[in-house]
């Protein structure tokens, strides 16, 4: 493996959006075996610091193409796409905001770890969606639909972690 | 029949041989060192044919420290000079003593220039380091002993969730009982390894770990010698002690001792209140009888139910990490497969009965939870020292804490999220604050909060020589990695101009090579040249190891990786090493290993190319068949 191939190659997969998580798993499992620094325990140091290099960078690979948000984000940079500007509508941003309004309202109310239980599986059920739909604009190239479902998901990403930070308050 | 082989004389076969290991427990109320023989792994035992080591150590004048159960039975007459669960003060600054204990029975020393306190004894100053190293010395020569030979290397276990400067301290003290460490294991990752290797063992698995003084939790997946670990939470100043403390506390207000009771009676109270702990967990009821030489006396008895009444907070607060834990690892409780309790504190009913009940769940509470630890680093031991080279385990454990840096206004920055695989990398780009400013200062911070105050200073530095520029225009980019054993080396590099800056995270709480060197040579005061002799020894086993690989190497692949003036020139340099190996010239034999190294780099970065790629290449044929 040389630093200059992408990810996708790294496990021997095609570029896409839609990856197999089996396949994935069992590629980085069988590297890890091969490369792991347990491995060169016993080698010279030049090569235990070679193998926590491969490994470290293996890891990094399988980390970034696990998890859909941080996939379809290295797919928009693999296309040159600078997914730090916003592109969302204003429909989509007041959602957010109710979402956040919402979620502040839990800490005065009754049972609030079971209000907290629904509205983190309503957030999964709206990342499912979004995900659905980044299958479908990844594979038909449309990179500004793909940008903006990925901006998407970053928002629900960080409506889920305001909300288990909220869950680890009140436990 | 096979004929046996007989090898010239003076040519041992030695990558064949069997290579002495050990893994190590270093526990906070007692220690165990573990070995593979005849393959089947199991705990060493003293000459008296004890296993468990009490982690107590009583230093004297002029005079070896004593270690283990004598030092215990000293530890009521002369409790200055004793020290007993020094893991609880391992990498810790003298505030976070306080807050952990209040009723640690020790005179604590700060000294100047060192965030490390010191345990003031007859036998000088101690830090905990040096107390730690001590224990470490008994179980070395106990392993030596009975395994007859000197050991090639250790693995020492640390709770999961202790943090880099916890970890750091834990490797000093190994350097400083001259131990080579293969590894530092997390303990609730070691016992899944003896539980899981033995029942072969598939599905996810949380480890309740509750020692002495220490809780982890850990989430593993294991597939087929594969141990992930998926998510890890504790405490790491949360245990056994504590109840004791609580137990010892009860006893004190119900027989009217004074909060201010001297060492001596603490360490008293302490005792009895263990025992008392000990007893409940098979009968129902424990009669207790103090009497101090102060003329105090108390008689009572406490129950069950009032035993729960007292540590049922300090069980809920094991629980809310279980929770932490399990939400990391996006599992739900159906989702376990088995519960399996560590840990010499899960033997009391109440604990399992509260876990049981958080887990919905039967617990495996069926192996010895004391020797589990130290059997699964053993077992670990014996792979990484290549006794096993066909076995097919793998560990894949975590960072249990999130690692990052300050940035304006005392907020943390994290870099690596907790629970990440390691080994990882890491690097964000952060810029200047002030127009003109040519030093920058990095804070490296281990913990959840998001601000400084609530987070785990681990070490500054500076970033210095940068040319003047506006404030916002340099481009600073900072590098966390951590390595297998889970510390952390960060570096820094100002990219307009290269100007680069490097540490090892250490400084805060741990020891300095220096440091490490002048306790080496005080601890050897009585044989000086023992330093030399020894510094010259590691560096010949180095260069054995170097040979010894390489010569693999050659003899697998050497041919088809190598060009034949390749090969040539990597042979003179080998025998180079060889020859330089038996003068007894340090410098020499360093010099000889660096000629060495430099001539392989591309041989060896050749060899694990092609590792992956035969890795890959099975993959994919596995896949096209596999998907027919």
């Amino acid at each position: 493996m040389s630093l200059t191939k992408n990810y996708f190659e790294v496990f021997n997969l095609t570029i896409a959006f839609e990856i197999d998580i089996n396949i994935l798993t069992k590629c980085y499992q069988d590297l890890q075996r091969t490369v792991h620094p347990d491995k060169y325990a016993n080698a010279s140091d030049q090569e235990r610091r070679l193998a926590m290099q491969k490994t470290t960078q293996i890891n990094e690979a399988f980390q970034t193409l696990k998890d859909p948000l941080k996939r379809g984000l290295y797919l928009l940079q693999l296309r040159h796409i600078d997914t730090n500007i916003s592109i969302m509508d204003n429909n989509f941003l007041m959602q957010q905001i109710e979402l956040h309004e919402e979620l502040a309202t839990f800490r005065q109310q009754a049972n609030p770890l079971e209000k907290l239980q629904h509205f983190l599986d309503r957030i999964e059920q709206y990342k499912k969606q979004i995900i659905n739909t980044l299958n479908q604009t990844f594979t038909q190239q449309d990179y500004d639909s793909a940008h903006s479902g990925v901006q998407k998901l970053q928002f629900f990403s960080r409506l889920n972690e305001e909300a288990l930070r909220l869950e680890e308050e009140l436990i | 029949m096979a004929l046996l082989q007989i090898s010239e004389p003076g040519q041992a076969a030695a990558p064949h041989q069997h290579r002495l290991a050990a893994g190590i427990d270093l526990g906070t109320t007692h220690s165990l060192v573990a070995s593979v023989r005849s393959s089947i792994p199991e705990t060493l035992p003293d000459i008296d044919g004890n296993h468990l080591l009490a982690s107590i150590v009583h230093y004297k004048e002029n005079s070896q420290p004593i270690v283990g159960d004598a030092a215990k039975k000293l530890a009521n007459s002369d409790p200055l000079n004793t020290i007993a669960s020094v893991k609880r003060l391992l990498g810790r600054g003298l505030e976070d003593i306080k807050t952990i204990g209040t009723r640690l029975p020790y005179e604590f020393i700060e000294q100047q220039g060192q965030g490390m306190p010191f345990i003031h004894t007859v036998a000088g100053n101690k830090s905990p380091v040096q107390v730690s190293a001590d224990i470490l010395t008994t179980l070395k020569r106990q392993a030596e002993d009975t395994l007859d030979g000197k050991l090639t290397g250790v693995v020492i276990t640390v709770p999961a969730y202790f943090d880099d400067a916890q970890r750091q301290a834990t490797k000093d003290a190994a350097t400083l009982a001259s131990l080579k460490v293969l590894r530092l294991l997390n303990e609730p990752t070691a016992a899944a390894i003896a539980y899981g290797l033995d029942r072969e063992a598939n599905g996810i698995h949380a480890i309740y770990d509750l020692g002495g003084g220490t809780f982890d939790i850990s989430i593993l997946r294991l597939h087929h010698g594969i141990f992930e670990v998926i998510a890890t939470a504790g405490n790491s100043a949360l245990g056994g002690d504590d109840i004791d403390q609580l137990i010892a506390e009860w006893i004190m207000q119900q027989a009217n001792i004074a909060n201010d009771a001297n060492h001596h009676h603490i360490r008293e109270l302490l005792d009895i209140a263990r025992t008392a702990k000990e007893t409940l967990t098979t009968q129902e009821i424990v009669a207790i009888k103090v009497k101090l030489d102060n003329g105090i006396s108390w008689n009572g008895e406490l129950n069950h139910a009032k035993l729960n009444n007292l540590i049922d907070p300090l069980i809920q607060k094991t629980i809310i990490p279980c929770r932490r834990a399990l939400r990391d690892a996006g599992l739900s409780l159906e989702e376990l497969d088995e519960i399996v309790m560590v840990g010499g504190t899960t033997r009391m009913p109440r604990v399992r009965e509260k876990v049981a009940e958080f887990f919905q769940h039967s617990l495996h509470v069926d192996i010895d939870p004391d020797r589990v630890v130290a059997i699964g680093a053993a077992i670990q031991a014996d792979i990484l020292v290549g006794n096993k080279p066909d076995k097919d385990m793998l560990l894949l454990d975590v960072t249990p804490l999130s690692l990052g840096i300050e940035t304006m206004g005392g907020l943390v920055e994290k870099i690596i999220p907790r629970n990440t695989t390691i080994p990882v990398a890491k690097s964000q780009k952060f810029t200047t604050f002030k127009d003109g400013q040519t030093a920058i200062a990095i804070h490296v911070m281990q913990g959840e909060r998001e601000l400084v105050l609530d987070c785990r200073s681990l070490a500054r530095f500076e970033l210095r020589g940068t040319p003047p520029m506006v404030a916002g225009a340099a481009r600073i980019n900072v590098t966390f990695q951590v390595d297998a054993d889970g510390l952390l080396n960060v570096s820094a590099q100002e990219e307009t101009t290269g100007v680069h800056s490097e540490i090892t995270v250490k400084p805060s709480y741990g020891l300095h090579d220096s440091d490490i060197e002048t306790m080496l040579k005080d601890s050897l005061k009585y044989a000086k040249n023992d330093v030399e002799k020894r510094v010259l020894r590691e560096q010949q086993v180095e260069a054995d190891r170097v040979i010894n690989a390489l010569r693999a190497a050659l003899k697998t692949d050497g041919r088809k990786l190598l060009k034949h003036h390749e090969f040539l020139e990597i042979n003179t340099a080998l025998n180079n090493l060889l020859k330089m190996k038996q003068d007894n010239d340090i410098k020499l034999i360093k010099q000889a290993i660096e000629d060495l190294e430099y001539l392989t780099q591309s041989y060896a970065q050749r060899r694990m190319d092609l590792a992956i790629q035969n890795a890959m290449q099975g993959h994919s044929v596995d896949e096209f068949t596999g998907n027919k």
